[in-house]
C-alpha cells in the first residue's frame, strides 16, 4: 500500500488496463452485431449529456441509484453482501405509498414528509427480516435477500392488480397516477424534481460522515472486518449488522419513495427497475469508498440513460449498457488482484 | 533411506530460518530434532516434506540430490510428514481417507486397501475402526491414521511434528512402539520435539538447531545429559528460578462465583462447578486438548451460558447474561488465535483504541493515537500507532491484546497466552500478567505446557476429560504429580478428597 | 387418476434443467466453488444454444455451444477468483449481471422467433408400461438425460476416488494438496465441468422446456436453483427432490389458474418462487441450533425422534466453499 503511494504512475496503469480491458470487450460485442461501435459509443458515453431532457432523465435516475449504492456501501463495510437491496427499494415505495393512498387531500409537503419516513421504515424493516433470517435460521444473507426479492415482487404484483387496482382495470402498467398535486415539483418543462437529487446527497454526507468520523462506522467496519475479535472487543457484532441491514434498507426504501412520488408517479410492478442492482456495481467499484460513489453513480446513470436511444437510432439493444457497466466492475475486480 | 542436506539455505524476508544447515539421517533409526520455537526445525522439516524450497544447497535421498516440487513430489519420493494437527478429511471416513488421492497402483481395489490397512495396523498395534468419521475420532487415533496412510502410500521417511503435543500417555506409548516398530523394519523416523524426555526414550540420535544453525555441528548419538541439551537448546542462559510467593488472603469478594453451574459445549458437560476465583492471584488450568479448560473458559466469559446454576461476576449474578454484559463487569478473554478473533487484523493499534472509547459518537482519533503510542511505549510493542495489526510479529501482537486490557479490568482469562512465542516474548507476556495479578487482577490461563503451569501459577486446576478438579496450590504441587493428574491417575481422588 | 400421473409426468419434465443445473452447481461447490453467476449463464447459455441451433438447424450443436458458454463462464470466474484471488461471490454476482445484459443485447434478434425443438422420443416398449411408461418414459432425451444425471452425480461423489478428490477439496484443500494433487487445476476442471452443465440446462430452457428466446426467458430460476443447492445440503439425491419440488409448485400454480380464475397469472408465476422461498426458509429454521435448543426443553420421549429429524434435516456446507486457497 505505501509503495504505491510513492508512484503514482503504477496507482493507475491497474485501472487504465481494467478501463481499457472493459471497453475493448464491449466493442467486441457491439462489433458482432456489425453497428459501428463509435456510433454506440457516441449515444451510451455522451447522449445522456445531449439534450436538458436526457440530462434531467439522468439526474433522476442517479438520485436514487446513489441511494442505494450510499447504503449497500454501509452493508459492504459491515461485511454483508444486501442482494436484497430490490426488494428494499420495493418494500420502500409499497410502504410510501400507504400515506399518499389514506391521505391524498392532506398538505403536500406533509405527505412527502411522511412518504419519506414510512418508506425508509418500510425498507428498513424488509431489510431487517434478511437480518432475523441470517441470525436465527442460519440463511446467508445473499439468499435470505433474493428470496425477499422475490417476496417484494410477489407483494408488488398483488396490490398493482388487486387492491391497489386502477379504477378502470386491473393493469400491469400499475395504479392510478397520483394526484398531480403529490407529485415532487418538477423544473419547467423538465422531469427533473430538484428535491431528489439533494435527498441523495444529503444521504451520501450522511453515510460518509458516519462511516469514516463516528465510533459507531468504526464499528461497523471492525464488524465488517472480524466479528468475532469485534464481539471480543465489547462491540455486539449481530446488531451492527442488523442496522447496518437497516440503514441501507431506509435509504433503498428512500430510493422507493423517490421512484414512487418523483419518477413513475404511481406504484408499477417494476418499481425498482434493477436500480438496486446496479447499485450492487457501484458499490463493488468504488470499493464501498463513499468518495468513489458520487462519480461512479453519474457515469453509471448516464451509460443507462444514453442507452435509451440505441434501439431507435441503431436498432440494437439498450442492454449494452449493462454490459459495459458489468465488465468495467469485472476487470476492476481483476485489476485489484495481488498478482 | 538415507537423508542428507548440504548448505541448505532458507530465508524469510530479513530472517535466515536455515542458514546453511549441513545434516544427515541414517536409515533404521529414530531421529530427534530439537530446538526452541523459531531455531528453524519446522522451516527444515517443511523442506524436507517438499512443502517450501530451499534457497540454497540441496536434499540428497540415498545419496541422490533431488530438487521437490511439492508435498506431493516428497511423498514419491519417499518422504511423508504426520503434522501436528492430522492433515486429514475429517467429514471422511478412516477408508475414504486411505482411498483419496492415493498414488496411482497403490490400492488395487477398497477392499485391498481394507485389508493392507488392517494388515499394518496389527503390525503396529494400532486399534482402527475403518468405517469410522474422522471427526469422531481423538488426534492422537487421527495421527495413527495419517501414520499407516503415509506408510501405505510408500513413505521410507516419517517425519512427526511435535507427536505428543495433544495426545494422551498412553497414545503416546503406542506411538513409541510403533515407531520403533518403522524404525526397526529399515525406515527413518525423524521426531521434532522440545519435550527432552520422550526425545532421551526414543530416539537413537539427536540434533540440536539454534538460530537456524546446527549447534555443535552434526549429529550427537543419544543418549546425552539433560543439561548439556538444554544448554546447546537456549544457550548459556538457563531459566531462571521461579520464586514463589505466598498467597494473599482472601478477603475480598471473589471476581467470579460459580453456584452448582452446568454447562455444556458439544460433546462435553461440565456438571456442579462450584468455585470462588479470588482476586489477586494466578491459576493454571492443566489437562490435555479438549478436557474440558476451554469450556470453562469461555463460561468463565460469558461466551457459553450455563444450563443450570448460577454465575456471580463481582458480586453481580450474570447467569445467562451475554459476553458483553461480563466485558462490562470487567472481565478480559485473550483467545488463543490472536489475529483469528482477538483482534481485526486490518485495523491499527490506534483504531482499536478508538473502538475502546466508549463514550461519543465521534472517534476522538487525536486521542487514540495517544493511547497507542503510550502502550507502544509501555509494552514495548515493534510497530507505530497506524500499523495494521496483521503486520505486527506473533509476540507484538500478544503484547497489544494485552495493552487493550482496560486498566479496571478486574479478571483476565487468557487461553495459551504464549501459544508461538519465543522465550523472550514469552517472559515479556508473563511480566504483564504478573503486574495485572499483583494490581488486584484474577488471571486464569489454559497452557498445554506443564512448565508455564508450574512456573507461573499460583493456583492449579487440573481438568481431566471434561472434570474439573478443585483448586490446588502450587506450592503443594510437583511436576511429576501434575502430569498424573492430567492422565487421570489420582484424579478420583483428589476430586474426594476437596468434597469432603 | 390419470390426471394425476399426467401432472407428476409435467412435474418430471419442468424440472429437467433445474436438475441439470442444480447437478453443475452441486459439483463445483462440492470442489469449494460457489458459482453465483448461474442465472446469468443460463439465460446467455440458454440464448446461445438458441441461436446456434436455429442458424445451423441442428440440435446438437446447439446444446454444444449452450455447454461451451457455460463452461467459459466458469473459465472466467475461475480465472478471477482462483487464479486472481477475488472474492468468488463478487465476481460470481458481477458475472450473473454481465451475462444477463449480454444474453438481452446479443439475443435480441432471436427474439419470439419459431426455431427447432428437442423431439418427443416415448421409449419403445417401455413407453406402453402402465404408470410408469406415462411417468418416466414417455419425453424427450433432455428429460431423460435429467433422469440419469442424479444417480450418475451421486455415484460420481459417493462412489468412486473421483469423487472423493472432489468432496475432499470442498473439505479440506490443504489435506489433498499435501497428498500431490494441484488443488486450484482440479478446481478449476471441475467448475468448468459444472458450468457445461448450467450451460446445457440453460439450452434445456431454449430447445426444449420454454421453447425459443425472448427477454429474460428463464425467469429468475437460476437464482432459484442456487437455492436448492444450499438447502439441499449439497447431496445430490436432496436437491434433485427440492427441484422437483420447485417444479410441483409451478405446476401447481398453473393448474390452480383455471380453479382460481381471479388471480391474476403474474402472481401465479411469482407464487412458486415465493413459496419455495419459505419452504427453504421453514427447513433451515426447523435445523437450526435454536430448534435444537427447544427440542431439549421438550419432555424426553419426544427428543429422540425429533433430534433425528433435524440431523436429518441439517445441511452443512464443505468446509472451505467460497475460500481462496492458498499453499501453506
Amino acid at each position: 500500500m505505501r509503495e504505491e503511494r510513492l508512484q503514482p504512475l503504477a496507482i493507475l496503469t491497474r485501472p487504465l488496463l481494467a478501463l481499457t480491458a472493459a471497453f475493448a470487450f464491449t466493442t467486441l460485442v457491439l462489433l458482432s452485431t456489425g453497428v459501428s461501435p463509435l456510433e454506440a459509443y457516441r449515444l451510451v458515453l455522451f447522449g445522456a449529456f445531449s439534450t436538458p431532457v436526457r440530462l434531467s432523465d439522468m439526474i433522476m435516475l442517479a438520485a436514487p441509484l446513489l441511494l442505494c449504492a450510499v447504503g449497500l456501501s454501509i452493508t459492504f463495510a459491515g461485511g454483508l453482501y444486501n442482494l436484497g437491496v430490490e426488494g428494499q427499494m420495493i418494500a420502500g415505495a409499497i410502504a410510501a405509498m400507504v400515506p399518499l393512498r389514506l391521505w391524498p387531500d392532506w398538505p403536500p409537503l406533509l405527505l412527502w414528509l411522511l412518504a419519506g419516513l414510512s418508506g425508509a421504515t418500510g425498507g428498513a424493516l424488509w431489510a431487517l427480516l434478511i437480518g432475523v433470517l441470517r441470525r436465527y435460521a442460519g440463511v446467508s444473507e445473499i439468499f435470505a435477500g433474493l428470496g425477499m426479492n422475490f417476496l417484494a415482487s410477489g407483494l408488488v404484483l398483488y396490490l398493482v392488480l388487486g387492491p391497489w387496482r386502477r379504477r378502470t382495470s386491473a393493469s400491469l402498467s400499475g395504479t392510478d397516477l397520483l394526484p398531480l398535486e403529490l407529485w415532487l415539483p418538477t423544473l419547467d418543462r423538465l422531469r427533473l424534481a430538484p428535491a431528489a437529487p439533494v435527498i441523495a446527497l444529503i444521504g451520501l454526507a450522511i453515510v460518509w460522515w458516519a462511516l469514516t468520523r463516528t465510533r459507531w462506522g468504526l464499528e461497523v467496519r471492525a464488524v465488517g472486518l472480524n466479528p468475532a475479535a469485534a464481539g471480543r472487543l465489547g462491540i455486539a457484532a449481530a446488531r451492527r449488522m442488523a442496522e447496518t441491514l437497516a440503514a441501507c434498507g431506509a435509504l433503498a426504501g428512500l430510493a422507493g419513495m423517490i421512484q414512487v412520488v418523483a419518477v413513475h408517479h404511481a406504484l408499477i410492478p417494476n418499481i425498482s427497475s434493477g436500480i438496486g442492482l446496479l447499485g450492487l456495481l457501484v458499490a463493488l467499484l468504488a470499493r464501498a469508498d463513499p468518495r468513489w460513489l458520487l462519480p461512479i453513480v453519474v457515469l453509471f446513470a448516464s451509460f443507462t440513460v444514453g442507452s435509451i436511444q440505441l434501439p431507435l437510432t441503431l436498432g440494437i439493444d439498450s442492454a449494452i449498457a449493462g454490459v459495459l457497466q458489468g465488465a468495467l466492475v469485472l476487470f476492476a475486480l481483476a485489476s485489484r488482484a495481488r498478482r | 533411506m538415507h537423508i542428507a542436506v548440504e548448505h541448505l539455505t532458507k530465508r524469510f524476508g530479513a530472517v535466515c530460518a536455515n542458514n546453511r544447515l549441513t545434516i544427515s539421517f541414517a536409515a533404521g533409526q529414530i531421529h530427534g530434532v530439537l530446538g526452541e520455537n523459531g531455531a528453524g526445525k519446522s522451516t527444515l522439516m517443511k523442506l524436507l516434506a517438499g512443502y517450501i524450497s530451499p534457497d540454497e544447497g540441496r536434499i540428497l535421498f540415498d545419496q541422490t540430490p533431488r530438487r521437490l516440487r511439492g508435498p506431493g513430489d516428497a511423498l514419491a519420493a519417499g518422504i511423508g510428514m504426520v503434522h501436528q494437527e492430522p492433515l486429514d478429511i475429517p467429514t471422511f471416513t478412516v477408508l475414504e481417507n486411505l482411498l483419496c488421492a492415493a498414488p496411482p497402483g497403490v490400492f488395487r481395489s477398497q477392499r485391498a486397501a481394507l485389508v493392507a490397512l488392517q494388515e499394518l495396523a496389527e503390525r503396529l498395534g494400532f486399534l482402527i475402526d475403518p468405517s469410522a468419521r474422522l471427526d469422531q475420532l481423538t488426534v492422537g487415533q487421527r495421527q495413527q491414521i495419517e501414520i499407516m496412510r503415509l506408510l501405505l502410500c510408500g513413505a521410507q521417511v516419517l517425519i512427526l511434528d511435535e507427536p505428543t503435543t495433544s495426545i494422551t500417555a498412553a497414545q503416546a506409548r503406542a506411538l513409541f512402539a510403533a515407531l520403533r516398530q518403522i524404525a526397526a523394519e529399515g525406515r527413518t523416523v525423524l521426531f521434532v520435539s522440545h519435550k527432552l524426555e520422550e526425545v532421551a526414550e526414543l530416539c537413537h540420535t539427536v540434533t540440536v538447531l539454534r538460530n537456524g544453525q546446527v549447534v555443535p555441528p552434526g549429529q550427537l548419538p543419544m543418549p546425552q545429559p539433560q543439561e548439556y541439551l538444554l544448554s546447546l537448546m537456549f544457550g548459556e542462559v538457563g531459566a531462571a528460578p521461579p520464586i514463589y510467593r505466598p498467597l494473599p488472603s482472601i478477603d475480598a469478594p471473589p471476581v467470579w462465583e460459580l453456584r452448582h453451574v452446568t454447562v455444556r459445549s458439544g460433546t462435553l458437560q461440565l456438571t456442579d462447578l462450584n468455585y470462588r476465583f479470588a482476586a489477586g492471584r494466578i491459576i493454571g488450568l492443566a489437562g490435555l486438548d479438549g478436557s474440558g479448560q476451554q469450556v470453562l473458559l469461555r463460561l468463565l466469559a460469558g461466551q457459553l451460558a450455563p444450563e443450570q446454576g448460577q454465575i456471580v461476576v463481582n458480586g453481580r449474578d450474570l447467569s445467562g447474561a451475554g459476553a458483553i454484559a461480563f466485558r462490562r463487569a470487567g472481565i478480559e478473554y485473550l483467545p488463543a488465535d490472536r489475529l483469528h478473533d482477538g483482534m481485526i487484523g486490518a485495523l491499527s493499534l490506534a483504531d482499536h483504541f478508538a473502538l475502546l472509547q466508549g463514550k461519543g459518537v465521534l472517534v476522538d482519533r487525536q486521542a487514540a493515537e495517544e493511547a497507542a503510542r503510550q502502550a507502544i511505549a509501555e509494552y514495548q510493542i515493534k510497530a507505530t500507532p497506524i500499523t495494521p495489526i496483521a503486520a505486527l510479529s506473533g509476540g507484538n501482537q500478544q503484547r497489544a491484546m494485552l495493552a487493550l486490557i482496560p486498566p479496571d479490568a478486574r479478571g483476565i482469562l487468557a487461553e495459551q497466552p504464549t501459544r508461538g512465542l519465543d522465550v523472550a516474548s514469552a517472559r515479556a507476556i508473563w511480566n504483564r500478567l504478573q503486574a495485572r495479578r499483583d494490581a488486584g487482577c484474577c488471571v486464569i490461563f489454559s497452557s498445554p505446557d506443564l512448565d508455564e503451569i508450574m512456573e507461573y501459577s499460583d493456583e492449579v486446576i487440573v481438568c481431566f476429560a471434561g472434570r474439573i478438579g478443585p483448586p490446588i496450590p502450587r506450592a503443594l504441587l510437583s511436576a511429576g504429580r501434575l502430569a498424573e493428574l492430567i492422565g487421570g491417575v489420582g484424579f478420583d481422588a483428589l476430586v474426594a478428597t476437596a468434597a469432603s | 387418476m390419470e390426471q394425476l400421473w399426467i401432472d407428476l409426468a409435467a412435474i418430471l419434465a419442468a424440472a429437467s434443467p433445474l436438475v441439470i443445473a442444480a447437478m453443475g452447481e452441486t459439483l463445483s461447490e462440492r470442489a469449494g466453488v460457489v458459482n453465483l453467476s448461474l442465472d446469468g449463464t443460463m439465460l446467455l447459455s440458454a440464448m446461445t444454444g438458441f441461436a446456434v441451433a436455429l442458424l445451423t438447424g441442428n440440435l446438437f450443436l446447439g446444446f454444444a455451444a449452450a455447454a461451451l458458454v457455460g463452461a467459459a463462464v466458469a473459465a472466467v470466474l475461475g480465472l478471477f477468483s482462483l487464479t486472481l484471488g477475488q472474492s468468488q461471490t463478487a465476481v460470481g454476482f458481477v458475472l450473473a449481471l454481465l451475462c444477463t445484459d449480454l444474453s438481452s443485447f446479443l439475443g435480441a434478434p432471436f427474439a419470439r422467433l419459431p426455431g427447432p425443438a428437442v423431439p418427443f422420443t416415448p421409449i419403445p416398449g417401455l413407453a406402453e408400461l402402465p404408470i410408469l411408461g406415462p411417468l418416466f418414459f414417455r419425453h424427450d432425451p433432455v428429460i431423460y438425460a435429467s433422469f440419469l444425471i442424479v444417480p450418475f452425480t451421486a455415484f460420481l461423489l459417493y462412489g468412486t476416488r473421483l469423487g472423493l478428490i472432489v468432496r475432499a477439496l470442498g473439505e479440506r484443500p490443504a489435506a489433498v494438496y499435501a497428498r500431490g494433487v494441484d488443488v486450484n487445476r482440479w478446481r478449476y476442471a471441475i467448475l468448468i465441468t459444472g458450468g457445461a452443465l448450467v450451460g446445457i440446462a440453460g439450452a434445456a430452457f431454449s430447445l426444449d422446456l420454454k421453447q425459443g428466446w425472448s427477454y429474460r426467458h428463464t425467469f429468475g430460476s437460476g437464482w432459484i436453483v442456487l437455492a436448492i443447492v444450499i438447502f439441499g445440503g449439497w447431496r445430490p439425491w436432496r436437491v434433485a427432490l427440492g427441484c422437483y419440488l420447485f417444479a410441483a409448485l409451478e405446476i401447481i400454480a398453473t393448474r390452480s389458474q383455471s380453479t382460481l380464475p381471479d388471480i391474476p397469472p403474474q402472481i401465479v408465476q411469482v407464487a412458486p418462487f415465493v413459496l419455495m422461498i419459505l419452504v427453504l426458509a421453514l427447513v433451515n429454521l426447523a435445523s437450526s441450533p435454536v430448534a435444537v435448543w427447544r427440542v431439549t426443553r421438550l419432555p424426553t420421549a419426544w427428543q429422540q425422534p425429533l433430534l433425528a429429524v433435524i440431523t436429518r434435516l441439517r445441511a452443512t456446507a464443505p468446509a472451505a466453499l467460497g475460500q481462496p486457497f492458498e499453499r501453506p
